[in-house]
């Protein structure tokens, strides 16, 4: 593989802006335009504009497109309806999370999967090998298209200034083909921030000018470009999961408390369906360490890796931590010993270089936007 | 980017005035707290603690990380600034100014500091 990072069809644009780039996962993609709190706060309040052309798309089509998923991934996707989006994994045979996933409905059968940046092509292989013996093609389409997101309160409005679609009668997880700034898109009603927003797949060619009409769509009600630190902060306050973090293929959808995404209903077999049986029912009676937040009672920063202490033993370990824009303190999540994980419980803490700082164990997510 | 002529730097990034009554102030650069991103925490050596150039005095977290910050001179710290402990975005917004981060006597200083224009070419890398 070459050591050269991959760069988006906006990376010009990104240089003029000023970004301070960050190499993620072999692509580089701007990291901040200015402050990484100002654009956070954009988002929750405004708008922000993201390119997220480094996930990875992979289509699926073909008469047994569906069987395959449902062989292939924990979901239920034969219960997906055209123009509609699902949250899914596809996990080992032993019941490990190899990537967290939407699927989204294109056609009658035809299925786009967005995966990580890092784990699209271990996604892609294996899609390619579990689709042996089904009537169903994988396609590596992570060239065929740029994403750009908008998100935030204002981004209907700002989205609806360039695109003749239905957006009011687009439903959150809902996703349809368009024109957004005279280019054909796919307009998708999901995001990874906590507000709402749009994805829109595009041709990369058309990137800059969907960029462009966006910005000055937003410029009136303060959208600005976004990078992926605050896109990280706006995640962690919102709950959600970041894949090498919260998920691993050290832990099942169990463990990591989204065991809710496995369908032990759906027909047929599906790749980890005995070892997930085995992990629901010990999720059940003898839970191992559940995924909690902690908010810091003082000011120092827990980070990955960090242990969580409580009587000076070590219960739990960060998964992500980052000062809240939102809550306007440190928090986290961690995986912590049942015993600890109740909300509320008393005398937790992390261990941030050698000193004990008190934390509070609060419920998932730290924040909710109110609809 | 500009690094005001009349301090000089070190290659951690800090930034030292000259002294005044054997007092100077140390800061971050420009060029550090631009690297850093939004600094949310600092902690800053107290007043009466004994720092030694080239070694860890404090430190200054931001949104992806923490970072130690040097001391660039041996002496006693005679001042942190409260205003900075209160709001570490002074870090950000007025790295040379408002954002300094504490006052020193001097008892000895280094002499492989930077110029402005010799940090200037350093950062540029």
């Amino acid at each position: 593989m070459s050591t050269a990072p991959r760069l988006t069809a906006l990376d010009a644009l990104h240089r003029s802006l000023g970004a301070t780039m960050t190499d993620f996962a072999g692509w580089d993609m701007p990291l901040r335009y200015g402050s990484e709190r100002d654009e956070h706060t954009a988002v929750r309040t405004r708008a922000g504009l993201f390119d997220l052309s480094h996930m990875g798309e992979i289509t699926v089509t073909g008469p047994q497109a569906v069987d395959l998923l449902d062989h292939a991934l924990v979901g239920n996707i034969s219960t997906v309806g055209n123009g509609r989006a699902r949250y899914t994994m596809i996990c080992q045979e032993d019941g490990g999370i190899l990537d967290d996933l939407i699927v989204y409905r294109l056609g009658e059968t035809e299925y786009m999967v967005v995966a990580n940046a890092s784990n699209a092509q271990v996604v892609l292989d294996a899609l390619v090998a579990r689709a042996d013996g089904f009537d169903a093609e994988v396609r590596d389409d992570r060239d065929a298209y740029a994403l750009i997101a908008v998100q935030g309160p204002e981004s209907p409005g700002i989205l609806g200034q360039v695109t003749d679609a239905d957006l009011d009668g687009l439903k959150y997880y809902a996703g349809l083909p368009g024109t957004v700034a005279g280019v054909p898109a796919l307009i998708a009603r999901t995001g990874y921030t906590g507000e709402d927003g749009f994805e829109l797949f595009l041709k990369p060619e058309h990137a800059e000018g969907v960029w462009k009409a966006l910005t000055e769509a937003g410029a009136g009600v303060g959208l600005i470009p976004c990078g992926l630190s605050c896109r990280d902060t706006l995640r962690l306050e919102a709950g959600m999961p970041l894949y090498g973090h919260e998920l691993t293929t050290a832990l099942t959808p169990f463990d990591a408390g989204l065991g809710r995404v496995v369908k032990f209903e759906k027909p047929g077999d599906f790749v980890g369906r005995k070892a997930l049986e085995a992990a629901a029912e010990r999720a059940e009676t003898a839970p191992p360490r559940r995924l909690v937040g902690l908010v810091a009672e003082g000011r120092r920063v827990p980070r990955a890796g960090m242990s969580v202490v409580a009587n000076g033993e070590v219960i739990g370990e960060v998964t992500s931590g980052a000062p809240s824009p939102t809550l306007g303190k440190p928090i986290a999540m961690a995986y912590v010993d049942a015993a600890h994980a109740a909300p509320g419980t008393e005398g937790v803490g992390v261990d941030i270089r050698g000193t004990h700082e008190p934390y509070q164990v609060v419920a998932l997510p730290f924040y909710k936007r109110q609809k | 980017m500009s690094n005001p002529q009349q301090l000089r730097y070190t290659k951690e990034h800090e930034w030292l005035s000259d002294a005044v009554d054997g007092v100077a102030t140390v800061g971050i650069t420009e060029f550090a707290a631009n690297a850093l991103g939004d600094v949310v925490y600092a902690d800053l050596p107290a007043a009466g603690t004994t720092v030694t150039a080239g070694e860890t005095c404090g430190e200054l977290e931001s949104t992806k990380s923490v970072s130690d910050l040097y001391s660039p001179v041996t002496g006693e710290v005679v001042e942190s600034n409260q205003d900075v402990v209160d709001d570490p975005s002074l870090v950000n917004s007025a790295p040379f100014e408002g954002g300094w981060l504490f006052k020193v006597r001097v008892a000895e200083t280094p002499d492989d500091l930077l110029s402005a224009d010799e940090y200037a070419e350093f950062s540029a890398g």
